[in-house]
């Protein structure tokens, strides 16, 4: 009877495991295994340890360019997320005083997070587009003589869809974060006289590091690893390393798009470590 | 709670986040508005009369897509991946609450899945099955990656509701002389409903819309948003906002059911939640 009641949480456990190691363990281990192998035509993974797919990547020039673009994309989309992101939990956490108002707000910031990805991308087609309706305004009001092309299909468009798309993520946790935070630390610090600027900065941004960096570490990963935003909102005119991967798939590349999914990984854990050493998770649940 | 004034701060910020809604709803509205363009409307406004052409389209046989077929897999992945989710991050997050061999592993694992880049999780299920000689599917290859996905949810979700879940419940009904199972049933499972609906929420909506896991390993039959992506780069009809506004018409009713029964579940817990001196 004892032994059976030490194997129950060994059986409960069972279930999402087996998910995990099969389709999730396994499957990155072999990436790194299928960089190294050979390819060809008809036959798409020859087992091998070669580093001709290593070589490859690091010896074009478009790869430091595709890397480049993509780091560039992850800094501006983060400024902003986190800027944003801190600001509307900071005015939900603190300023809003009732809790009702709080769950309606944040109910209504997170509505769209459940909704479909790829339709709040094409909906901004009809905006952005060439006949879009920012484009009839800006001309209708004589703000430009002729549609503006930098719109759509272009960095700006990418980016502005990485904010709508990923906004939320960083709110969600700073907001977290922020409730945690003892109501009495910032009486104390109004007491001693501190201006509601200086509340923000030397008390709460501190408090709420963790969540930032929790945030931080969803918008990066999915901001470096993404190929459907550059793809609809990029148009052709946007690389990203995602995209290169997804593009290198479609031919069915395995071995160079698994050298190339390992550069991206270690560029990722690199930067998640960083953020990393500021928390601890486990801590936030 | 005085009546202190607002500081100029609030409203600055207050202006801040209704900006920010009409951000997050102005794009969406378009194509909902858009969606009801006449016969004869384009892809951009102006509205050319008002009809509902376009939603009836969408149950013809279209020459771009395959709307049907896209939109029941989906369903259908959506459903399983809502069991998988809700049961297995249920069973994961009792187990947790004991101390077991691998636990941090495990949770480790679980968060590396969630924050793993989608491109590099769905091409080792890909470059998996290419090697096994499976061919991908669906309601195989895809199902496991959907689950990678929703289950680092749901279980995030199962601890912190376990983190907050009083043993002394089970202890009474131990003492009371329930059996293991009885005490899940009759005491676990109605107390976390709530959150269970929760996870059955993120289960659904994050599978119906994935589409970065799914793209290298639901095989050659595609889910609904691959569908999507596919279609708008060649869509020349208003028929592409038809099916986005009916989309997350869908996305809303069940978002909207889950809110209602987490209500629904709470006030059932109010209602039953101490039944001292009544028997069984």
């Amino acid at each position: 009877m004892n032994r059976l009641a030490r194997a129950v949480p060994y059986l409960q456990a069972l279930p999402l495991s087996a998910v995990f190691v099969v389709f999730f363990a396994v499957p990155i281990v072999l990436v790194v295994v299928v960089s190294f192998f050979d390819y060809e035509t008809y036959q798409l993974l020859i087992p091998a340890f070669s580093l001709e797919n290593y070589r490859e990547v690091f010896s074009e020039d478009v790869t430091y360019r595709t890397y480049l673009m993509t780091v560039e994309f992850c800094a501006i989309t983060w400024a902003i997320t986190v800027t944003l992101g801190f600001l509307i939990a900071y005015f939900l956490a603190f300023q809003v005083r009732s809790a009702t108002w709080q769950m309606v707000l944040l109910l209504g910031c997170s509505i769209p997070f459940w909704t479909s990805i790829i339709i709040r991308m094409i909906a901004w087609i009809p905006l952005l587009g060439r006949n879009g309706l920012v484009n009839q305004l800006l001309i209708s009001l004589h703000l430009a003589s002729k549609p503006q092309e930098w719109l759509l299909y272009s960095p700006f468009s990418v980016i502005m869809g990485y904010v709508h798309l990923y906004t939320l993520v960083m709110i969600v946790p700073i907001f977290n974060s922020m409730m945690r935070i003892d109501r009495s630390l910032i009486e104390a610090a109004v007491d001693a006289g501190a201006r509601t600027s200086q509340v923000m900065r030397t008390v709460i941004l501190p408090l709420s590091k963790t969540g930032v960096a929790i945030g931080s570490i969803f918008v990066i990963a999915m901001v470096m690893g993404d190929f459907v935003t550059v793809d609809v909102l990029g148009g052709g005119q946007v690389a990203s390393v995602g995209k290169q991967i997804a593009t290198q798939l479609s031919y069915l590349q395995f071995p160079p798009a698994a050298a190339d999914a390992m550069v991206l990984l270690v560029a990722v854990i690199v930067m998640i470590a960083l953020l990393m050493r500021a928390v601890d998770i486990r801590k936030e649940l | 709670m005085g009546e202190r004034r607002r500081p100029p701060i609030f409203w600055a910020l207050a202006l801040l986040l209704a900006l920010f809604i009409a951000f997050m709803y102005g794009p969406i509205l378009t194509i909902v508005v858009l969606a009801f363009q006449g016969p004869n409307g384009g892809l951009v406004f102006p509205m050319n009369g008002v009809s509902l052409h376009w939603f009836a389209e969408l149950f013809e046989p279209q020459s771009i897509g395959d709307i049907r077929g896209s939109f029941d897999r989906s369903a259908a992945l959506g459903l399983a991946v809502t069991i998988c989710t809700v049961v297995f991050s249920f069973l994961a997050g009792l187990g947790f609450r004991r101390r077991f061999r691998g636990a941090s592993l495990l949770l480790y694992l679980a968060i590396a899945s969630l924050v793993m880049p989608s491109i590099v999780v769905s091409l080792g299920i890909g470059a998996l099955f290419e090697l096994l000689g499976i061919e991908r599917h669906w309601y195989s290859s895809a199902l496991g990656a959907h689950l990678t996905w929703t289950l680092p949810f749901g279980l995030l979700i199962m601890f912190a509701v376990f983190n907050r879940f009083d043993p002394a419940y089970e202890e009474a009904a131990r003492d009371q002389g329930a059996s293991g199972c009885q005490t899940i049933r009759h005491v676990v499972v109605p107390i976390v409903l709530p959150s269970l609906v929760g996870v059955a929420l993120f289960g659904f909506t994050l599978s119906y819309d994935e589409i970065a896991r799914t793209s290298q390993s639901v095989g050659a039959l595609n889910t609904l948003p691959l569908e999507l992506q596919a279609m708008q780069t060649n869509a020349t009809t208003p028929v592409i906002y038809a099916l986005g506004a009916a989309t997350t018409g869908l996305s809303l009713a069940v978002i909207g059911t889950c809110l209602a029964a987490v209500l629904w579940a709470r006030r059932r817990r109010a209602r039953y939640g101490s039944d001292a001196g009544r028997a069984v």
